[in-house]
């Protein structure tokens, strides 16, 4: 009846994850009770669940990536604090669990903690800087969130019933197959991933969609925020490899499931196959998730220094450098299974140009600040903070892309350190500049800088007083993924290491304290403007927060910097453009579908991890249901009345003349 | 149980004296410095050719780039600090975002440092190639490497001896290491003689090493490849060539390794302590490299239906 579940599925004689596993069930029942007692539940449903608008989709699929980072954050406090303890003896978490652990922090980082705050900002921010009102396909939009979502749970029930993967974060065979994996963790990995990668693949045609098609009027190619140019490349990467990775699961789930033999030791399985096929997409992954990163950093740098980006066409060009060179890397991640000299050479080369385009952006970025007013608020903090990380994670990364170099540093601490160094570095750093950089224009309220500055600096310091000994440690030998330690001259480096996670739980606490602070003195931290930090691009050009329908009357882009144009020409005239003439707008409608399939394909992929067909059959069913129903609706799209437009960007014109009239005061723009 | 010998040889000492190099001796000896105080034992201290090299290489690519990464940071910092906001003494050009030299200089910096460094890769690659042959009067000797769960099998066929965690070479020859897994990747790597190479089922990887001196330290498995994971370490002993003969001669006394030995072997076992065996079938390489004999059969079946969450007790198992 219930496949290969039965009560020795739950974690009763490890007290760790039953004990986690309990305070997080009593966490959301009171969350539930609460919504319940407060009526919440209408609320909830129709502006949140069931919303197709780009803007909630956005904000719903970053608070999934925060709270994702949080659980992953938890597992690294976990790993750092049992190297530490476990020398020359067991430390107190056992190798099956220590295993899962380091797998489950590299998938939820990257697949469930950087990815939806990634796609969250493309989602929140690409319509909205491209003057439109929505993204191509609302509705599959909302599906492919909720999919994500789907993922996530997956992988964290994994921590009450069974067990998650113990391979490591990307499974190689014949480790992953079930001779030596039998345990459901792997299928576990293989459904979550599975789900939620269809959910980033719909997320990425959606985005790819919108900006190939749905510019306003005016927004040429040449005229887009930058970005837009890098979500653009990130999406265009997530629909050329995200296949490559739905069939490689696909493969070893069928090895799996149906004792075939794709990638096993036997009946002529080839291993290296999955190897090759996985980073073939893991390597392009890193740069969906870093090209968005440097387009948020070219946001801050211009704004914060009043000043156009310098040399956009060159970031333009380097971004689709990086975009199609990240495709011709992916070997590097295995120089060391002895490909010979000449492939070596080949990818050694081809990893090491990366950082010709990643450096004329540092510089591009230089050189934006260079003759400007540089304000040196929180977003510009991690900006800072963001160019002396990454440049020496990029440095390190060239050493790595050294064949002979990277045969004394393959899969070792340093190979750790420097992939932090980058991602946490480059992306996190991003996220968090782009948290507090847009913050006001979704909530309507900005964020306590004196925290978020507390924030960054225990961020920055503790980052790297984390890293920096373990690139000693890994060129002391040490490899990764070590439950216990037998060389007793590492210790030291690995006190100071978990010295460092102290400083950066001090960072994560300061950022949830700005968080409640903001929120209670958010009527002082109002913004009303709409332009809290004189920005550049059309997102700016909108109240905060933005309503639903984004722009009254599309906008009319007649230069790089649209918002900036616009803004420039009232200052000089001393006025806003003429009132338009409101017309009625079409909206699209909510809908469940994406909410409801995603709950039946969550409940499908815990069936065939537990091997009960039955109900995989009925979830699939249930889930392909939805869409029928869906095909089948009439109306789509709803009506805004006119006269909702003008009242609603009257108020808008209001405060922004009141705006105008203290700019004309101050002389705030040259 | 794990020793290693403190050394003070330092890759850094091996500077070609090119003009480069010397315009960044300051950051050389400061590196050297650090690496002096932080990696003896690692792999900036190299007990031969292999890792002399490959080290060598590591440090003459990290200066190179640290030649433009420390004046592009300082530029970084110097810029956003000369053009705050509150110094009204900084020009302010709110226009200016383009200038063609600045583009080509911009341009170029990156690319002449990723030539420098493709040279670099051209030239390392060919040279510290894992399967290419060491250049010396002697002839190598011969090991096979078989990695199983979780313990490493060094078989020395021209002696016909094999050993259990415990590599030992002649000082001053290269050896010849032919590597094969007997169950899931893992890596082969001993970081004070250099390059490390995949041990994967049913292929084998060449690899090429030397101990200059008689000299103890310790490999590793660089792989992921289980819950017995964290003790593939194994020693590694590098002696005269006298004192090798006589190793070899004291482990001709061990017990045989036949098949039913190597089945004891092929199962999961935790920390394994060094052993010798006398005798060895010298057709079993192969027959591993080429599984005729097959692959270990992971953990044990039989157990009670482990409802997914299987149990191994950590330690000994």
């Amino acid at each position: 009846m219930f496949g290969k579940l039965d009560w020795s599925a739950i974690p009763f004689s490890q007290p760790l994850p039953l004990i986690t596993s309990f305070v997080l069930i009593l966490i959301v029942i009171g969350l539930l009770i609460l919504v319940t007692v407060k009526k919440w539940w209408p609320y909830l449903w129709h502006e949140w669940i069931t919303s197709v608008d780009h803007k909630r989709i956005g904000v719903m699929y970053c608070l999934l990536g925060i709270l994702m980072l949080i659980r992953g954050f938890a597992d690294a406090i976990m790993m750092r604090t049992q190297q530490a303890v476990a020398i020359e003896s067991a430390g107190y978490l056992t190798p099956e669990h220590y295993n899962q652990i380091f797998t489950a922090h590299g998938t939820i980082m990257i697949l469930f903690g950087a990815m939806p705050l990634v796609l969250g900002f493309m989602n929140y921010l690409v319509p909205l800087q491209l003057g439109v009102r929505d993204v191509a396909f609302p509705t599959f939009n909302s599906v492919g969130f909720w999919l994500t979502a789907s993922g996530a749970l997956l992988v964290n029930v994994s921590l009450f019933i069974g067990e998650f993967a113990r391979t490591g974060w990307l499974p190689y065979p014949p480790l992953s197959e079930t001779t030596y994996t039998p345990g459901v963790g792997v299928d576990y990995y293989l459904w979550a991933v599975q789900i939620s990668g269809i959910g980033t693949l719909i997320t990425g045609i959606n985005i790819v969609t919108t900006i190939l098609k749905m510019r306003c009027r005016g927004m040429s190619y040449l005229r887009m925020p930058v970005f837009c140019w890098t979500a653009l490349a990130s999406c265009l990467l997530i629909v050329a490899t995200f296949p490559i990775l739905t069939a490689a699961l696909a493969m070893l789930t069928l090895d799996r499931y149906a004792d075939w033999n794709y990638f096993t030791n036997t009946a002529g399985g080839n291993p290296m196959m999955f190897v090759n096929l996985v980073w073939a997409w893991g390597h392009p992954e890193v740069y969906i998730l870093v090209l968005p990163a440097f387009g948020i950093f070219s946001e801050i740098f211009s704004t914060f220094s009043g000043k156009p980006l310098f040399g956009y066409r060159s970031m333009v060009a380097a971004t689709l450098f990086i975009c199609i060179v990240s495709m011709l890397v992916w070997l590097h991640h295995f120089f060391t299974m002895g490909a010979g000299p000449a492939v070596n050479t080949f990818f050694g080369i081809s990893s090491s140009i990366i950082a010709v385009g990643t450096g004329v952006k540092i510089y591009n970025w230089i050189f934006t600040m260079y003759g400007g007013r540089v304000r040196f608020e929180v977003p510009m903090l991690w900006s800072l903070g963001f160019i002396f990380t990454f440049i020496i994670g990029g440095l390190t990364g060239v050493l790595l892309a050294v064949p002979p170099a990277d045969f004394l540093t393959h899969n070792s601490m340093f190979l750790v350190a420097h992939f932090h160094n980058v991602i946490v570095g480059g992306v996190v750093f991003a996220l968090f500049a782009g948290l507090e950089y847009w913050f006001p224009k979704v909530f309507g309220f900005g964020l306590h800088p004196t925290w978020g500055k507390a924030a960054f600096w225990c961020a920055f310091v503790g980052f790297w007083v984390t890293f920096a000994p373990l690139y000693v440690l890994g060129l002391l030998g040490m490899t990764r993924r070590l439950q216990h330690i037998n060389i007793p001259e590492w210790g030291p480096w690995l006190y100071v290491s978990l010295a460092g996670v102290g400083i950066l739980i001090l960072g994560v606490i300061s950022q949830l304290t700005q968080l409640v602070v903001s929120i209670r003195d958010r009527d002082k931290l109002r913004d009303v403007t709409g332009d809290p930090w004189d920005g550049r691009s059309l997102e700016w050009a909108t109240p905060s927060p933005p309503p639903f329908f984004n722009f009254a009357v599309m906008p009319n882009v007649e230069g790089e910097e649209a918002y900036w144009g616009i803004k420039l020409r009232a200052v000089e005239t001393q006025q806003l453009a003429p009132e338009p003439k409101y017309e009625a707008i079409e909206m699209p409608l909510h809908s469940s579908v994406g909410f409801f399939t995603a709950f039946f394909t969550s409940v499908f992929g815990f069936a065939m991890v537990w091997h009960i067909w039955w109900m995989a059959i009925l979830a699939l069913v249930l889930a392909f249901a939805g869409f029928v129903v869906f095909a089948w609706r009439d109306k789509h799209e709803f009506e805004v009345p006119a006269e909702e437009v003008a009242r609603v960007d009257r108020a808008r014109r209001m405060a922004r003349e009141a705006f105008l009239a203290r700019l004309g005061e101050q002389g705030a723009v040259p | 149980m794990r020793f290693r010998q403190g050394g003070s040889r330092m890759g850094g000492l091996h500077f070609t004296r090119s003009a480069l190099h010397r315009a960044y001796r300051g950051s050389v000896l400061g590196l050297a410095g650090i690496g002096l105080a932080a990696c003896s034992g690692g792999v900036l201290d190299p007990l031969g050719p292999v890792g002399a090299d490959g080290s060598k290489i590591l440090i003459n690519a990290a200066v190179i780039m640290l030649a433009i990464v420390i004046p592009t940071i300082l530029l970084a910092f110097w810029i956003a600090w000369h053009f705050r906001a509150s110094n009204r003494k900084a020009e302010y050009l709110p226009y200016w975002s383009y200038s063609g030299r600045i583009e080509a200089v911009v341009w170029s910096i990156p690319t002449l440092t990723v030539l420098f460094i493709a040279g670099e890769i051209w030239v390392g690659s060919h040279r510290l190639d894992p399967f290419r042959p060491l250049d010396s009067d002697l002839a190598p000797l011969e090991v096979q490497v078989v990695s199983l769960d979780w313990k490493w099998l060094f078989i020395y066929p021209q002696q016909r001896v094999a050993s259990i965690n415990h590599l030992v070479m002649p000082a001053g020859r290269p050896v010849h290491f032919s590597i094969t897994s007997a169950s899931v990747f893992n890596v082969f790597f001993v970081p004070q003689l250099g390059s490390m190479i995949y041990a994967m089922p049913g292929m084998v990887s060449q690899l090429h090493l030397q101990a200059d001196n008689p000299a103890k330290t310790w490999g590793i498995s660089a792989q992921f490849s289980g819950d017995g994971f964290s003790d593939m370490q194994f020693d590694v002993t590098s002696l005269a060539s006298n004192d090798f003969d006589g190793w070899v001669a004291a482990a001709r006394n061990g017990p045989t390794l036949d098949r039913t030995a190597y089945d004891g072997l092929l199962h999961q076992s935790h920390d394994v302590p060094p052993m010798t065996f006398g005798a060895v079938d010298p057709h079993l390489f192969h027959a591993v490299a080429t599984q005729r004999i097959p692959p270990g059969p992971g953990p044990k079946p039989g157990a009670p239906p482990h409802a997914g969450r299987e149990v191994t007790p950590a330690g000994k198992d």
